[in-house]
């Protein structure tokens, strides 16, 4: 039987309320969204925070709203609410294909967004399609509100720039025109981590890049990103050797480690296909905005 | 600390520890074995309940999140004395054979029909692919809650013919 070890629970009322009492109780105390992640760390003792306070009731944190010209994604948006956001799918199609492939239907019911990125597991979905669309995180705490570029705010595995006192509020998404995206993971199950995942986002042009956004998770790349390869497509036609040209360098950058999922040249092999078969989905999205959306891969 | 919480429509109030999951409250503390206590790692779905309007793994829910909130378990499926519609598809196609897996089942399969009245096959999989039939019994399940959208169908036509003028 596996249950958390002995911890103190408050409630927030409000965001004002949720930093007053991470001030008040120091590092020792976590935020509790969905918990999903949380809760199985806390039962294995990889987490044994003192005090955990409960934002769930922080229904001014559950949007998905289009701004301007940016989609802004609550952090306590469910991964469900997401998934059947219209306007997100619309926009940004990477979100409803990584939405599709994590965990499983009931999980995505309860876990929310801003939880999985401040978990910040090596292998989790969003992060690379956030990388891959050059989000902005937007982070507060009691001296006010900071934004942070996606690609730096993961600080290594399980770490991320969200000081003690802080809390993630904010997902925010660019959008620009010619835009197209997808994501594609390969997995042994439903709820499993991925052997490897690819996102893309390509900003065309005409027949030129004029952008492109690589996320990579599970594979070793550095912030969940590929920047060599997008450095290389941008100003280059979307041809099939370019993206395939795309799918090596990126695997050239990326680090994978061998484990019970794979071992690291199949996951390096992974990496440079994957990648080469969303930036394919993701050209063929921006091509025909307007066409049903088909399947990665 | 207190925790009040409205399971099947019947408002509870108990002194419980923050760490007590919901899965052990409402075993342990309300006597509703009903919902079952699985893999402990919200892998398997036995545990599923509806927090509200939507199904959760109650091993992964700390019970005092659920304050204020409605809890449904299997227990709560009967209503006004019959079973749901899904309850007697599982029953008219052998969709249990152990049990373990089935007030979980059954709970996801209510939640997808009520979003979804007329699934496909691949859509109930879907559905219910964060659970776990440790006897293989899919194909039967899927049988079961088809049965039940089709029962639902025709007792709605029915209903609809009566009340025609």
């Amino acid at each position: 039987m596996q249950v958390p070890a002995h911890v103190e629970y408050e409630k927030a009322a409000s965001i004002e309320h949720a930093l007053g009492l991470l001030v008040r109780y120091g590092p020792e105390a976590r935020i509790l969204a969905g918990g999903h992640s949380l809760i199985p760390m806390m039962k294995l003792r990889l987490a044994q925070p003192e005090v955990l306070v409960d934002i769930n009731g922080l229904t001014e944190l559950s949007y998905i709203t289009l701004a301007g010209d940016e989609l802004r994604i609550g952090a306590l948006a469910r991964h469900a609410q997401l998934l059947e956001s219209a306007v997100a799918g619309r926009l940004f199609a990477i979100l409803h294909d990584a939405e599709r492939v994590i965990a499983d239907p009931v999980v995505r019911n309860w876990g929310t967004v801003g939880g999985s990125l401040c978990q910040a597991d090596p292998s989790e979905d969003l992060s690379a399609a956030f990388a891959a669309l050059k989000s902005t995180m937007v982070v507060r705490g009691p001296d006010g509100t900071r934004t942070v570029p996606a690609r730096e705010f993961h600080t290594g595995p399980y770490e991320t720039v969200v000081g003690p006192a802080e809390l993630l509020t904010e997902i925010r998404l660019p959008v620009r025109a010619g835009g197209g995206s997808g994501y594609v993971k390969v997995s042994r199950r439903t709820g499993d981590w991925p052997v490897g995942a690819a996102g893309a986002a390509v900003w065309l042009d005409g027949e030129i890049i004029a952008d492109a956004g690589i996320g990579l998770t599970a594979v070793g790349a550095r912030n969940f990103a590929a920047a060599e390869a997008e450095e290389f497509l941008r100003g280059r036609p979307a041809t099939e050797e370019n993206l395939a040209q795309a799918g090596e360098i990126a695997a050239s950058h990326c680090r994978p480690v061998s484990d019970q999922r794979g071992p690291a040249d199949y996951k390096q092999h992974l990496a440079r296909e994957l990648t080469t078969r969303v930036l394919r989905t993701a050209v063929r999205r921006a091509r025909e905005p307007d066409a049903e959306l088909t399947p990665c891969g | 600390m207190r925790l009040t919480v409205t399971v099947n429509g019947i408002e509870h109030s108990r002194e419980v520890e923050p760490r007590l999951l919901l899965i052990h409250f409402l075993r342990d503390e309300l006597g509703l074995t009903g919902s079952h206590w699985g893999c402990d790692t919200s892998n398997c779905g036995a545990c599923v309940v509806w927090l509200d309007e939507t199904p959760v793994k109650s091993c992964t829910v700390l019970a005092v999140m659920a304050a204020g909130h409605r809890v449904r378990t299997v227990e709560g499926m009967v209503r006004a004395g019959e079973l749901d519609p899904v309850q007697q598809g599982f029953a008219a196609c052998h969709g249990l054979q152990c049990g373990f897996c089935t007030p979980g089942m059954m709970l996801t399969a209510r939640w997808l029909l009520n979003r979804n009245p007329h699934p496909t096959e691949p859509e109930i999989r879907e559905a219910i692919s964060g659970q776990i039939c440790r006897c293989t019994g899919y194909e039967n399940i899927v049988r079961s809650v088809l049965w039940a959208s089709e029962a639902e169908s025709s007792e709605a036509g029915r209903s609809a013919a009566g009340s025609a003028p």
